[in-house]
């Protein structure tokens, strides 16, 4: 079992949903993004995704767009991601990548696993690689004990769910909505219909990402999903808030992923 | 051959053209994807769509286009020149074409909203175009810069009744109108229908969008071998997505002894770094969708590509012409911004003929070119556009307004 899927066995076995927080590395900058990561650990996150900045950023909403812009400005590098990372993995936290692909292309893909997983990355997600063109990275991933988590969506094939379910491994991000990130006031009602048309074809973990601003819904979603992923908030919470905001949003979600029996 | 039928230049059932090409988009896309690529295969061989098609080519975008000859401007090529009039095309470009095609396939999918990019706003236009043309919902995303520099096209769009939509994000041109394009795809895919421009993105897109351009090469074969009695020495576009130079290029692909010639923008020389040369300068990488050459650093980053002509100003390029370079069937290089100037007042003053700055890229390759092919040579420049929507830019350029000359 990898360290990702023991990060949903264990909030599994606690009956609860995973909180996996999100932030891009190099946001506001390389130290401040660290001191950012290591409080969302300590204030509840399971898991952290780990953004990797990029210029084209196709499926975020303005709110990720302008903190990668932001990073990109400051200076960030590839390079940055690792020290990141390995200051999460020396923190003891746990930590996936997302990343676009070309960045990965460009370093190389069984390099960039390389690096990620001499760093204590665990696994990357990747939001504009589908299982049909990820040859090398299933070889780079096996290489070196990656995870590889792909995405499915509402508009996705009962084909395509049990190819990409097969292809994953540590979970499955389920996108909530049709649509590019950002926070929304209503969890749509999509996902959980595509949460159980995922259960009939793959026992895999699930974790629902896109809107999710709060501890409510992050509670609704606990009650059909295995794990609850916030990106946009965080964010937004950096900016608002700085530290305090960030470990309150963390705390109220970790409080949210604990109370889905309450509300279902 | 038909327009249609399959090639052996066709790519793999994915997408792939070798290496190049395939889907790198979200998995929310792929059912569009799928769903456009099956109503295409099914569009292709329906004698139905493929009559609506040409009918709609004839008589509204007026084709077949003239082959003209340009005989005063060849003899500063040193060689018989021939332009492929798409600046005759309704709206003023080649990009009708294709527009057409895919407003048709949009009906045959029951969408009602096409969305589309653009850059210096022709195929804004065209696709405002075809939109008011087949009663379709039509939003066009420009970046700012471009709304800026292509103020008329903007006026025309709204005119004919499209929403435009000037995107703030990143470098404000091209590429950005794409992302913004493709953040509104993913939103509202069920109806929509995103009508590409160019020959790039994700599988089926390369594909379709040349096949939509393959009349203008089919009609240029047929012209300048009754014209000149022999096949050109060679065949030359501008390149930026690409797709004015596939569809001319299709037409010859298969007379081994054409060279087929792709002239990129090269700003201020490509050396400068200060350019949109993707395939003499770029390396390979997955933008908006595909596998193709790139300009990126060494972080793949995707780099500001430069150019005087907003149509070009483009860090990609389309997967088959990745492919054409690499196994030697087509060739690149760039003409820099003031060549391209040059050639623009050239063949305006020598030809009667004001071209779009796109298609003066293509005329100054071919003022390179000539020499070497000597007065018995023949080339068939494809005149993508008319240069009506530049008046701004050289008017700016060559100071005309102050009683400059060009």
């Amino acid at each position: 079992m990898s360290l990702v899927s023991d990060v949903f066995a264990s909030a599994k076995a606690e009956s609860r949903a995973a909180l996996v927080g999100y932030l891009p590395a190099g946001f506001p900058t390389v130290e401040g993004s660290k001191d950012y990561l290591k409080s969302m650990i300590d204030a509840g996150c399971d898991l952290l995704e780990i953004g990797l900045p990029f210029s084209d950023p196709v499926i975020d909403g303005p709110t990720i767009q302008a903190a990668a812009e932001q990073a990109l400005g400051a200076g960030f590098r590839v390079r940055d991601l690792f020290d990141v990372v390995s200051s999460v993995a020396d923190a003891g936290g746990r930590a996936v990548v997302m990343t676009y692909w070309n960045p990965v292309l460009r370093y190389g893909v069984d390099a960039f696993a390389r690096d990620l997983a001499a760093a204590g990355g665990l696994g990357l997600i990747t939001p504009d690689l589908v299982p049909d063109e990820a040859d090398d990275w299933m070889a780079a991933s096996e290489a070196h004990g990656l995870d590889r988590i792909f995405l499915v969506a509402p508009s996705s094939t009962e084909d395509r769910i049990d190819m990409t379910a097969r292809a994953s491994s540590g979970f499955l991000y389920a996108t909530a909505v049709m649509g590019v990130t950002g926070v929304r006031d209503v969890v749509s009602s999509a996902a959980p219909e595509l949460v159980a048309r995922v259960r009939e074809h793959s026992s895999i973990p699930v974790g629902v990402g896109l809107g999710v601003k709060s501890g409510a819904q992050a509670a609704e979603i606990a009650g059909y999903a295995d794990g609850v992923i916030v990106g946009s908030a965080f964010v937004s919470a950096v900016n608002d808030g700085g530290d305090a905001a960030v470990r309150a949003l963390a705390a109220d979600l970790a409080k949210g992923v604990r109370s889905a029996a309450a509300i279902v | 051959m038909g327009q249609f039928s399959p090639t052996p230049h066709d790519p793999d059932e994915r997408g792939h053209f070798g290496p190049w090409g395939g889907r790198f988009v979200p998995e929310a896309l792929i059912a569009a994807v799928d769903e456009l690529a099956a109503e295409y295969d099914k569009a292709r061989i329906d004698p139905d769509f493929v009559n609506e098609f040409q009918r709609l080519l004839k008589d509204f975008a007026g084709r077949p286009s003239l082959l003209t000859e340009a005989p005063k401007f060849g003899e500063h090529a040193g060689t018989r020149v021939f332009l492929k009039r798409e600046d005759l095309n309704h709206t003023g470009s080649h990009k009708i074409n294709n527009v057409l095609g895919q407003a048709l396939l949009t009906k045959r999918m029951g969408k009602k909203r096409v969305i589309a990019e653009t850059g210096a706003g022709q195929h804004g236009v065209a696709t405002a175009t075809a939109c008011a043309l087949l009663g379709l919902d039509c939003v066009v995303y420009m970046g700012e810069v471009d709304t800026e520099r292509q103020a008329l096209n903007v006026a025309r769009m709204r005119l004919l009744g499209a929403e435009v939509i000037p995107v703030k994000s990143g470098s404000r041109t091209l590429k950005d109108a794409i992302n913004e394009a493709l953040r509104d795809w993913v939103a509202n895919v069920d109806e929509t229908h995103y009508l590409l421009g160019t020959a790039a993105g994700p599988h089926p897109f390369p594909l379709l969008v040349r096949d939509f351009h393959r009349i203008i090469g089919i009609e240029a074969r047929e012209q300048i071998l009754e014209k000149a009695g022999r096949l050109p020495d060679a065949v030359v576009a501008c390149v930026g997505g690409g797709s004015n130079a596939i569809g001319i290029f299709h037409g010859f692909i298969d007379d081994l002894d054409v060279r087929l010639v792709g002239v990129e923008p090269g700003g201020s020389g490509v050396e400068s770094g200060s350019h949109g040369a993707t395939l003499t300068a770029g390396t390979p990488g997955s933008l908006h969708g595909a596998m193709s050459y790139v300009m990126q650093d060494e972080d793949g980053q995707i780099t500001e590509a430069h150019s005087i002509s907003a149509g070009l100003d483009y860090p990609g390029v389309g997967p088959e012409h990745s492919h054409l370079k690499d196994i030697g069937r087509a060739e690149y290089f760039p003409v820099t911004d003031a060549e391209a100037m040059d050639a623009f007042a050239l063949l305006s003053r020598t030809e009667g003929i004001i071209p779009a700055i796109e298609s003066s890229h293509a005329l100054a390759g071919a003022l390179k070119l000539g020499p070497s092919l000597g007065p018995d040579g023949l080339l068939v420049v494809n005149l993508s556009g008319r240069g009506d929507k530049d008046m701004d830019t050289a008017v700016a350029y060559f100071g005309l307004g102050d009683g400059g000359q060009a």
